[in-house]
């Protein structure tokens, strides 16, 4: 739109100075650099480790992948359960924070209530604790609480965001009429009831955006797994593939193919809906 | 208020039954919002709030795990004293995780402002592309993308050696880029290798929040320094910087945080050791291994203690040096 919006001429004269010329080189190359660990990833997938540790480097696909990957369920036996637990802690806290997150913007956004200002900056305030304080004494508390190697020390501390209570605020003041709330409650609509008819029904666009912000931070989430999983059978995929890295020789084309297993959602997910996944990522640096 | 007083003659006449009947019908409605809330402030007080507050009480105690609560002994600010005076791995921490901050941080403000206004500029319909590809390391897993790069990053076989050993062929690169490998697991190259990485992941993040500030700048601004003849280069240092004050406060405020408690890319890199000589150990890395592998969580409360006063002095600080001129301009 903006690129329509700017006049012809400009955009033509600013297209080909000398200076813009080398700008777009430098971009370009920047470009393949940001690419290149990815390309890399797939390629070395596909090769042995004698192959990978040869000069030069393969830069092209090979077909090892399958001996890679068994390499890889020999070094890892669980790993098919690793990526089971990490598919189902990433759903898993998804839903909570849709629901969760969702209900709580609901409230800031559109309820009026004493200390609402307070309460609200608060939970802001929240984004700003780094996590590494909490990481030794959460430790300690889902050990006392019995859930060390169980999947729900990962969900139900991460079931409600702030950033997620931001974002459906933003959202719900934005897209929802008041009076049209109002409408409900005068025709005896219960506050649940208007939540689930009519408030949900209405966000789906940043539920949408939540859910794969949520989902990939949870898929990528690697302290919390650190401290709370110690049985290799519970590992989610991120701990799992470190694992590969410990002892004796370290197999490169099958720590490229977790990798690249555990990247592959990422990319896809990203080429789906980058636009909206970046808003969202942005969301409170951007906003706020 | 004048207009009020009809209404309220209005249920004045109305009876007392019908009143009460409204009032305990909105009962609910008025406490929906705290219900809505609730789970928030629950979670966040048991998963967030007690852990930070144990971890305080913990930071003045000596304390074996093992053998519960009743070992544990108050011994004031010893753990803090130890740490600032006589913990030389914390020392030598603290310095790498400064170095990398600033290596790692200053390029990706340095390299994403002039990147985010050309981006804005050009590449018309391609924009969304070029800012995609940019932004996509942030969001993939720091420890795949990092194991990756240990590959990358090897001796003898590995791309980068490979790279620069192309590049030092060429006549001007040879100037700046060595002939023979370099052995990224030593001590002097460990930290550039963690830098570049960390730098490679966020500077997309940086991009996507300068070319937001970017384009709410009104075009008229451009146009008009534009007929004043004014050069891209003299549009970037007159219009965008000034206009850009509070973003690049803000943004350089969340690299500082950020990087102060560099944790992932580093672990995984130096294979969870922090690499020969420890040289690419940061500060978050000693408080896990002092917590995790040599038990000792309560020395390890008082590093993550003194790790968060410094990271709030430096954004206080950093608030002060780049923030100010915010309450001038209001």
């Amino acid at each position: 739109m903006t690129a329509l919006a700017m006049p012809l001429a400009q955009a033509r004269s600013s297209r080909f100075g000398p200076g813009q010329l080398v700008a777009y080189a430098i971009v370009l190359v920047g470009a393949i650099i940001m690419l290149a660990p990815f390309y890399f990833m797939f390629v070395f997938a596909t090769h042995s480790d004698r192959e990978i540790l040869s000069l030069p480097p393969p830069v092209w696909f090979g077909n090892n992948f399958i001996e890679n990957l068994k390499l890889l369920l020999e070094r890892l036996p669980y790993f098919w359960h690793n990526l089971g637990w990490s598919l189902y802690v990433a759903l898993a806290v998804t839903a909570a924070n849709l629901l969760l997150c969702s209900l709580a913007g609901y409230a800031f956004a559109m309820f009026e209530f004493k200390y609402k200002q307070q309460l609200f900056v608060f939970v802001m305030g929240t984004m700003l604790l780094p996590s590494f304080v909490g990481m030794i004494p959460t430790a300690l508390t889902m050990s006392w609480l019995g859930w060390m190697n169980e999947p729900k020390a990962l969900i139900v501390p991460a079931a409600c965001g702030a950033l997620g209570i931001f974002m459906m605020r933003q959202y719900i003041t934005s897209a929802i009429p008041r009076d049209l709330l109002d409408a409900a409650r005068i025709d005896g609509c219960s506050e649940f009831g208007i939540y689930f008819r009519i408030v949900l029904p209405l966000i789906g666009p940043a539920l949408g955006t939540l859910g794969l912000v949520t989902f990939i931070g949870s898929w990528n989430n690697f302290m919390g797994p650190l401290i709370v999983m110690r049985d290799m059978e519970m590992y989610t995929v991120p701990l799992a593939l470190r694992a590969l890295q410990g002892t004796g020789q370290t197999p490169w084309g099958a720590i490229c193919a977790g990798s690249s297993i555990a990247v592959v959602p990422l990319l896809v997910i990203f080429a789906m809906a980058s636009r909206r996944l970046i808003e969202g990522l942005t969301a409170g640096a951007v906003k706020a | 208020m004048q207009a009020m007083s009809e209404p309220i003659h209005h249920t004045a006449q109305e009876p007392a039954a019908a009143l009460v009947r409204r009032k305990k019908r909105f009962a609910f409605r008025d406490i929906a919002p705290y219900v809505f809330i609730s789970p928030f402030f629950v979670l966040f007080c048991v998963f967030g709030l007690f852990p930070l507050l144990f971890s305080m009480y913990l930071s003045f105690h000596r304390w074996e795990p093992a053998a519960g609560f009743a070992a544990m002994n108050w011994v004031g600010l010893e753990n803090y004293w130890y740490v600032i005076k006589d913990d030389e791995w914390f020392h030598k921490s603290l310095y790498n995780t400064v170095w990398m901050s600033i290596v790692s941080g200053v390029p990706q403000h340095a390299v994403a402002l002039p990147l985010a206004f050309f981006l804005h500029r050009a590449f018309g319909r391609w924009r969304n592309a070029v800012v995609g590809i940019y932004f996509l390391p942030f969001i993939t897993s720091s420890v795949a993308i990092s194991l990756v790069f240990s590959t990358l990053f090897s001796r003898d076989y590995g791309v980068v050696n490979a790279s620069i050993a192309q590049l030092s062929q060429l006549p001007v690169f040879s100037w700046f880029f060595p002939a023979q490998n370099i052995d990224w697991g030593q001590p002097q190259y460990t930290k550039w290798m963690v830098s570049f990485v960390v730098f490679w992941r966020y500077v997309g993040w940086n991009v996507v929040l300068y070319l937001s500030a970017i384009q709410t700048i009104p075009k008229d601004l451009f146009e008009a320094a534009t007929m004043d003849g004014a050069k891209p280069v003299q549009q970037f240092r007159h219009v965008v910087l000034p206009l850009l004050r509070p973003m690049i406060f803000f943004a350089v405020t969340l690299t500082i945080i950020g990087n102060l408690q560099l944790f992932e890319e580093p672990f995984i890199l130096t294979g969870g050791t922090g690499g020969i000589d420890q040289a690419g150990k940061t500060a978050a890395m000693h408080m896990y291994a002092t917590a995790f592998v040599d038990g000792d969580f309560g020395t390890a409360s008082s590093i993550a203690w003194l790790l968060f006063m410094l990271i709030a002095g430096v954004t206080w600080l950093n608030n002060r040096l780049l923030g100010q001129r915010k309450g001038d301009a209001a």
